[in-house]
């Protein structure tokens, strides 16, 4: 038997623009269903690093590993499939919550069933919405919204940039569960960036502390967090 | 007033010229004083226009009485020159000279060739070339309000798009929407010219034709073939660069290119 194989892995992964190293030589692999936080002050370049995961931005050097395969050599259109992504706003295409969810299926010629759209909005908790338009939903049900239409392409591996932190008090503590729950039941491997360290450690198995793009720590959550005098 | 001071017709003309320039410099202080900034694009423009009128009104005279098939390396020389101009409004869009030399070409060079060929415009150089030139300022026109609000829609919109392009989408897919506003957006001119043709606007052509004697029902008529064309050229001109724009906005890897805040 070979060792297991990280799910996700960087090597040496680096982004330079306008002059500025943005990422600096990111070496860090991520095993199946764990789930690892992105901390670190703003501009830290959280939001850039995860940008290269998905290849939305491309690595001026160094590269990432999707389940031992070099992602440049993959479709992007499939390695984004694979690789899900949850944006800190929630950019929902206008028309209803169903069309939304159809999105990512529709791209690879599949049509999601009603009663797949319900199953996916009763993971989420939005059982009654699916005809809804959009437009007339509260912030955190849009964020439940796209965290649906996320699961609905199948990913294996789930990138959160600050999924809650435009959220309003009340709901950003529900999505935060909700986004838990939803991993924790699907084993889903998932890379959350967070300024908020108590997030971080409600969340997350280890944490990657990242500074001025670089590297600054990463180890277990309380470990890091105890290192980094930090724990609130 | 002016022509009581200057006997001579260049220098009435200088005077003339010198009168204009100053009204629009004003135009552009004034926009300066609400806080936009045209004056220096707009001075750079009025001297370029005006050294490029002159200079091609000098050479015209010596082309109209040349052979007729300089015609078509004048044209073809007027496309670049345009694509040029229309290019600059979609900087940081990598080939926007690409596309907009296909589009300016297709549009204007199409309607052309066929116009020629079945006989609405005459052949003869002396109404070819101004007429050409004016189908393709035409087409440079639509061309530079197709890619500016592409340009513009595209950077409102990178989010949208970009969680488009994260769900697995084609790029040029999840731009289709602006592709189309800004489709729509370059034809309102050539439409409301058709619209408001002979209410709002007498083409100085039609002067002219009278002038040259032609009977007046005919020069009317004319007046509607000329804006009719060109609203078929600005038409065909944005429908090649709205279609070819989707691809340039992103990379090979499907990566946007255009983003808010970023300068290519
Ligand atoms: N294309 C770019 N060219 C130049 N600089 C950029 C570019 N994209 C981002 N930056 C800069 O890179 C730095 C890191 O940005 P990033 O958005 O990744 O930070 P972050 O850690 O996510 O911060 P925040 O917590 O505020 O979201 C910032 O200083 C940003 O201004
Ligand atoms: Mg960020």
């Amino acid at each position: 038997m070979m060792a297991a194989m990280p799910i996700l892995e960087t090597v040496h992964l680096t982004r330079e623009a306008g002059g500025k190293k943005l990422v600096e030589d990111i070496s860090v692999a991520v095993e199946r269903a764990e789930v690892l936080a992105v901390a670190g002050p703003s501009g830290a370049g959280k939001s850039c690093l995860l940008r290269l995961l998905n290849r939305l931005d491309e690595p001026t050097s160094g590269t990432v590993y999707l389940e031992g395969k070099d992602y440049r050599a993959l479709a992007p259109r499939e390695l984004r499939r694979r690789v899900g992504m949850m944006t800190q706003m929630p950019y929902l295409f206008p028309g209803t919550v169903t069309e939304n969810l159809r999105f990512g299926p529709r791209q690879q010629g599949k049509h999601l069933s009603g009663a797949e759209v319900d199953a996916l909005l009763e993971r989420v908790g939005l059982r009654q919405r699916a005809a809804h338009p959009v437009e007339h939903l509260s912030g955190g049900e849009a964020q439940r919204v796209s965290l649906a239409r996320a699961l609905a392409n199948r990913p294996c591996v789930l990138l959160l940039d600050e999924p809650t932190s435009a959220l309003d008090e009340g709901s950003k503590q529900e999505v935060e569960t909700l986004i838990l729950d939803v991993v924790r039941q699907n084993a889903l491997t998932c890379i959350v960036v967070t300024h908020d360290m108590a997030q971080a450690a409600r969340m997350a198995d280890r944490v990657l502390l990242l500074k001025a793009g670089r590297l600054a720590r990463i180890g277990g959550t309380r470990e890091v967090l105890h290192a980094e005098g930090n724990l609130s | 007033m002016l022509k009581a001071i200057f006997p001579s017709q260049l220098a009435l003309g200088a005077a003339q010229a010198a009168l204009c320039a100053t009204v629009a410099l004003l135009v552009a202080w004034i926009a300066r004083r609400r806080e936009i900034r045209v004056e220096r694009e707009t001075a750079v423009a009025l001297a370029r226009g005006l050294a490029q009128i002159v200079a091609v009104g000098s050479v015209l005279v010596l082309l109209l009485r040349g052979p007729q098939w300089t015609s078509v390396f004048v044209l073809a020389g007027m496309t670049v020159a345009a694509a040029a101009t229309s290019a600059r409004r979609a900087r940081g869009i990598p080939g926007a000279f690409a596309v907009s030399l296909y589009s300016i070409g297709a549009g204007a060079g199409l309607l052309i060739v066929v116009m020629t060929l079945a006989g609405v415009i005459d052949a003869g150089i002396a109404s070819l070339v101004p007429m050409g030139s004016m189908l393709i300022a035409n087409a440079m026109n639509t061309n530079s309000l197709a890619l500016n609000r592409f340009r513009a829609e595209v950077e409102a919109h990178a989010g949208l798009i970009e969680t488009g392009v994260a769900l697995g989408a084609a790029a040029p897919e999840t731009v289709l929407p602006y592709a189309r506003a800004a489709y729509h957006a370059s034809l309102i001119p050539p439409i409301d010219s058709l619209r408001s043709l002979g209410i709002v606007w007498i083409p100085g052509l039609m002067t002219g034709m009278l002038l040259s004697g032609a009977r007046p029902l005919y020069a009317a008529i004319y007046q509607f073939v000329t804006i009719s064309m060109m609203f078929s050229c600005a038409g065909l001109t944005s429908l090649v660069s709205t279609l070819l724009i989707r691809n340039r906005v992103f990379t090979a890897a499907e990566q946007l290119i255009l983003r808010p805040g970023l300068k290519a």
